[in-house]
């Protein structure tokens, strides 16, 4: 463009004008990460001028003192003379408790329930539709509280509902007859997982095998072997006694069996009824997902049913289901966070009542963040592993 | 589980010999289709009367309808036996609109009306332009002004009396009406190709999923004080509000960033081409069509913090649900907080419902 060009220059906006695209870009990033900093190290004075204010000394030391709190229903041992430290780990597991205890229950109803909405039975699909409707549209925690409600109007103990022989229901919660687990037990459960675990290998040897020449080779007889006869072998061979505990009623309260605390069992039913709705839908959209073709296709080769299910349709739905599944259980694990309404002690609970006694609000609520991030990110990492393994082979 | 699966065209069912009436046809095909299902639908219906048989006596026969105020006597007679449906007309306008002064509830419930009405308008198709976003403003403003008042002859009323269903509401369409701008630029941040920009947006996306909401609500209720000069602060409502937005905001992100990536690339370099600036390209070409793709995700997420909006009856804000439960610790009714709560998810109910209807009818409609 020479001097005398009679056209002016074209009108450029004021970030055009800063130059090339670098440049600019960089002018964002410096702005953007500027107010961010700008931003926290404003709450981070505010803070630190305030606690001084309050006389509260930050970091994590007072995890050492005596929590002082009760904890009623818990899975490891814990008495109100220990720490806060072992009251977190105690409420990490109450967590831990519900959370995969639920997301079992849950996949297991909620995959029967989406199969129920495509069932050929009109009563069934509209009676699964109803349940999937209802529970979606009604918030967790109202649920979780009339839960609650129903189980502190069950029957005092003396007049517990038996339902089923040994099996009592009343306002101390479910009670179940139990087998008591002790090391002669885990021994043998311990060879029940390993023989579990060598089965896996050997099968997969196997199905190398049959792929390699065409053969099949039954897998089954190898499982009763190393997860059944192994296992009752080493049992017979200890003398592990495996005597059912049968719950007894003594006075006002229960002796022996298990004990679902009313606010567990609450919360439980709670989650598992909720999210068993969600997992219905996407179990029924993934199977949904399967192409007709692939149902024709399958039954014009004279395949079983199952046979077809098995190995034809539900590999392919559970491509579509795996990835929202995932965040229906870390769904299961956060919901889990509203026992603190209910009083089941978890870990937020837990760090509720340390953050009311001790004013650490920081550390508290820093520690629940790590205890949920990490969670979640098992979570994920199963999820992820357990998603490429089923992923569709690209060739 | 493998017999009941629906599969499409069995040919034995052509085989079968034709049923003219039509009735019996249709019970035959889906009901009574081969034995197993003739037994499953007898069984069935057995259980499914005896549900609504025990429920017809509890919540109808035996039920008590109306009782003299505040006098329980006659539902505690028939406790355990028939329902105390009494307590709704007793505590109905408490757990609507909590401890709003009595003789001007009509001003929230006029906002209610003009909340339904801004929702349904929201739903027209019509109506999707720019001059949504000025009626939006224009009902929130009246709403404020309504709940509020001070102005306009209308006494003021603090919002630490608000409660009820108003107030369910207002954190639930706050949270849309300041979540989704930012859930826009959060979502641009992720796909932004500066790198400080998109960590930045990846670790608030990721930090507000990875915890539970009543963590997040605690914080807001115990540590924002903290994090204010001393001095300063706001009302608990207003926290509750600033954590429900950050914690929408995530989620619509994630949700908005979907919508980016459905957007075909010819648009975005038809738009460079054109020679727009960044903003111009988003504004006129990129987010008017990655919107639309996910309308219906965008709803399912309103849903879930509509219900999630519950979660502060943790923190002790008078939302519906808290003023449900608060109405029933009045120990004369306190045996009866089943029926409160039945009456309070119908409320839940009716309006979740109604979104997931008009969600999946958007889907319905997108697909052709």
């Amino acid at each position: 463009m020479t001097s005398d060009d009679p056209r002016p220059p074209p009108r450029r906006s004021f970030f055009a004008a800063l130059g090339p695209n670098e440049l600019k870009g960089l002018f964002w990033q410096v702005l953007v990460v500027g107010i961010a900093l700008a931003v926290i190290v404003f709450l981070w004075s505010n803070t630190v001028a305030n606690l001084s204010a309050r006389r509260i000394t930050t970091g994590f030391a007072f995890l050492g003192r005596e929590a002082g709190m009760p904890i009623a229903d818990s899975l490891l041992a814990y008495s109100p003379g220990d720490s806060y430290l072992w009251a977190f780990v105690v409420g990490v597991a109450n967590t831990l408790r519900v959370a995969v205890i639920g997301i079992v229950i849950a996949t297991i109803l909620g995959t029967l329930i989406g199969i129920s909405r495509l069932s050929a039975n009109w009563l069934l699909s509209r009676l699964a539709a109803v349940y999937v409707e209802v529970l979606r549209d009604i918030p967790l925690l109202l649920q979780l509280l009339f839960w609650y409600v129903l189980m502190q109007g069950l029957p005092a103990a003396r007049a517990a509902w038996r339902p089923v022989d040994g099996v009592f229901l009343s306002n101390r919660g479910l009670i179940l007859p139990a087998i008591p687990i002790g090391v002669p037990q885990l021994w043998v459960l311990g060879t029940a997982g390993l023989g579990f675990i060598a089965f896996l290998a050997i099968r997969r040897w196997l199905v190398a095998q049959q792929m390699r020449d065409g053969t099949p080779r039954p897998a089954w007889p190898l499982a009763l072997g190393l997860i059944v006869m192994l296992p009752a072998a080493v049992s017979l061979l200890l003398g592990v006694s495996w005597t059912i505990e049968w719950p007894q009623l003594r006075g006002f309260n229960f002796v022996g069996g298990l004990t679902l605390a009313p606010e567990y069992f609450a919360l439980l039913i709670a989650l598992v009824t909720y999210t068993s709705a969600f997992i219905a839908e996407i179990v029924r959209s993934g199977i949904q997902s399967v192409p007709r073709g692939q149902w024709d296709a399958a039954s014009a080769l004279g395949l079983r049913r199952s046979f077809m299910l098995r190995q034809i349709i539900l590999p392919q739905a559970l491509r579509v289901i795996v990835p929202p599944m995932t965040s229906q259980y870390l769904n299961l694990t956060k919901n889990s966070s509203l026992a603190v309404a209910i009083g089941y002690q978890d870990v937020v609970s837990v760090a509720n009542t340390t953050l009311n006694q001790t004013g650490q609000a920081i550390e508290a609520i820093s520690l629940i963040m790590a205890v949920f991030l990490t969670i979640s990110l098992g979570i994920s990492l199963f999820m992820n592993w357990y998603n490429a393994r089923i992923a569709l082979a690209e060739r | 589980m493998t017999a009941i699966i629906d599969m499409p065209d069995l040919p034995r069912t052509a085989r079968r010999p034709q049923i003219s009436n039509p009735v019996l046809r249709w019970l035959r095909t889906n009901l009574f289709s081969s034995i197993p299902n003739g037994i499953l639908t007898i069984v069935l219906l057995a259980v499914l009367a005896k549900g609504v048989i025990s429920f017809v006596q509890w919540g109808i026969a035996n039920a008590v309808w109306l009782t003299p105020a505040n006098d329980s006597s006659a539902c505690k007679a028939v406790r355990g036996l028939g329902a105390c449906w009494a307590i709704i007309p007793e505590k109905y306008r408490f757990v609507l609109f909590g401890t709003y002064p009595f003789d001007e509830q009509w001003r929230p419930a006029l906002a209610v009306a003009l909340f339904i009405m801004l929702f349904y308008l929201s739903t027209r198709r019509a109506l999707w332009r720019r001059e949504l976003a000025f009626l939006w403003i224009g009902a929130l403003v009246l709403i404020s002004v309504l709940m509020w008042g001070g102005v306009f002859g209308l006494s003021f009323v603090s919002q630490d009396r608000w409660g009820g269903l108003p107030v369910t509401l207002i954190l639930a369409t706050s949270g849309l009406a300041f979540g989704f701008p930012l859930g826009v630029l959060v979502a641009l941040g992720r796909r932004s190709k500066l790198p400080a920009i998109r960590s930045l947006s990846v670790l608030y996306v990721e930090l507000i999923r990875g915890v539970p909401l009543v963590s997040l609500l605690f914080m807001a209720s115990v540590m924002f004080p903290l994090f204010m000069p001393s001095g300063f602060n706001i009302d608990k409502l207003l926290r509750a509000q600033i954590a429900i937005i950050l914690f929408a905001g995530a989620y619509l992100a994630e949700v908005i960033r979907g919508g980016l990536q459905a957007v075909p690339r010819g648009q975005y370099e038809a738009a460079d081409a054109l020679g727009l600036s960044y903003w111009r390209k988003h504004r006129l070409v990129v987010l008017p069509q990655a919107i639309r793709h996910v309308i219906p995700p965008l709803v399912n997420t309103f849903i879930a913090f509509f219900k999630d909006t519950s979660l502060v009856l943790i923190i002790g804000i008078f939302d519906l649900l808290t003023t449900a439960k608060t109405a029933i610790i009045d120990p004369a009714w306190q045996q009866f907080s089943v029926e409160v709560y039945i009456f309070v998810a119908a409320i839940y109910f009716v309006f979740c419902f109604a979104m997931s209807r008009y969600s999946r009818g958007l889907e319905a409609t997108s697909g052709r």
